[in-house]
């Protein structure tokens, strides 16, 4: 059991991962796509913070009648990661909304289609 | 959303209080929880709010875009030149212990400044990446 | 108690994420992507990270729902095309995930306080974050102060994407 407590949050964090990996792979549609890359990003920064978490320890803003604290460094990454990644989510966002201008469509096996030689 | 009387009496009283919030985290990030990347998302998403509740026309009045993309540039600019600054008065680059005699207040100061800067970027960049999309 | 909470919260995040692969409907699916993060924040505070739960809960939970909702707005609500369950797909990442569990069998347990990670540089921000910037908060000193290079670049990073973003889409003149 205290192993199987020990490894939980990573075991949940591949899962996470793996969902979002799959979405990316198996899903036809762009913003589904984008929704998967989204997942997989934010099992990466759960996994940072369960690598950064301290048992009996307290969030990382020195206080008097604390000794033990969490690993602040993995928040400082993660924290600038978050931001980083809704800026580059939007990238792709905005990526896709040309897309569809050009294609009016955003299932990706349309848009192969119409980019046949034949198609026209 | 025009005609919903509702909607903008509440997002006029809660408006104000969401962009006072993101002062509180922007300047009480160094004791609390809080800082620059933060606060900045939190004063665009009040922007955001007044966009959608009141018509992104009138946003577009109040918040233009040309300066709403200047001060993306501004805030970067502001990190940089505290880095700039610290060379300037014989430090090394980004070390704010030099910017005042006492080194304890300069990295207070040199802290402060750049998550200023941080702060108003990722303001101004989520409120013209809103302003992208909403058209 | 903490260890419940995370334990029920990281297993409420594994059916979230289920459902959203599951879902047809975009719409409902950039709503559950919402919800996600808002777990996620949750999940942050009991992991003792409270700067990074902040963060999420404001841009997960705000921002990124509303630049999806507003990208959906431009292209459509309903994915049309029928992606049948996918085999190579599936096989990919049960292999991969297999070979990432077995990965973590020599990790230092959650929470273990002598964890490589730990006994590195975060006992020397701690210590110096008080005697040397003179603020409480060590997320703070070290993201402004120690690692303020590593900031400065995120910056710009976010910058760059904005420029991206303005480029792609454009002002409003050209539609």
């Amino acid at each position: 059991m205290d192993a199987f407590l020990g490894y939980y949050n990573y075991w949940i964090v591949i899962a996470l991962m793996m969902t979002g990996l799959y979405t990316v792979a198996a899903s036809g549609n762009l913003v589904k796509k984008i929704i998967g890359l989204n997942i997989f990003q934010t099992s990466v920064f759960l996994f940072f913070i369960s690598v950064g978490k301290v048992s009996g320890g307290t969030a990382p803003i020195l206080a008097e009648g604390w000794t033990r604290y969490s690993n602040p460094l993995p928040h400082v990454l993660i924290l600038t990661a978050i931001v980083v990644g809704v800026a580059t989510t939007a990238v792709g966002l905005a990526l896709i909304v040309r897309v569809n201008r050009a294609y009016a469509t955003i299932e990706d096996d349309e848009i192969r289609r119409s980019d046949l030689p034949d198609s026209s | 959303m025009r005609h919903h009387h509702v909607l903008h009496v509440v997002a006029k009283m809660v408006i104000p209080l969401i962009l006072l919030f993101a002062l509180y985290v922007q300047f009480h990030g160094d004791f609390g929880p809080g800082g620059g990347f933060q606060a900045g998302v939190i004063f665009a998403a009040g922007l955001i709010l007044y966009g959608l509740v009141f018509g992104v026309d009138r946003l577009r009045r109040t918040v233009p875009p040309g300066v709403v993309r200047g001060l993306a540039a501004a805030g970067g600019l502001l990190y940089a030149g505290v880095g700039v600054a610290g060379m300037v008065l014989g430090g090394a680059y980004l070390d704010y212990g030099v910017l005042l005699p006492d080194p304890m207040a300069g990295q207070h100061l040199g802290i402060l400044l750049i998550e200023l800067g941080v702060g108003v970027t990722v303001a101004a960049v989520m409120t013209s990446l809103f302003y992208c999309f909403a058209g | 108690m903490e260890y419940v909470i995370n334990t029920v919260l990281l297993a409420l995040l594994a059916v979230t994420a289920g459902a959203i692969v599951h879902l047809r409907n975009l719409f409902a699916a950039v709503m559950l992507v919402g919800i996600y993060s808002l777990l996620t924040a949750a999940l942050f505070v009991i992991l003792d990270a409270v700067d990074v739960a902040f963060t999420e809960a404001a841009v997960g939970a705000g921002i990124s729902t509303i630049l999806m909702l507003a990208a959906l707005a431009l292209t459509g609500r309903e994915q049309t095309a029928a992606t049948g369950p996918s085999a190579v797909g599936l096989a990919v990442v049960l292999a991969t995930g297999a070979a990432l569990v077995w990965g973590t069998l020599d990790m230092p347990h959650f929470g273990d306080p002598n964890a490589p990670a730990h006994v590195h540089v975060a006992p020397r921000y701690l210590e110096g974050t008080l005697t040397e910037i003179g603020i409480p908060n060590a997320v703070t000193s070290v993201l402004a102060s120690y690692r303020g290079y590593d900031t400065l670049g995120e910056v710009f990073v976010i910058f760059t994407a904005g420029i991206g973003a303005l480029a792609l889409l454009g002002g409003r003149r050209e539609s």
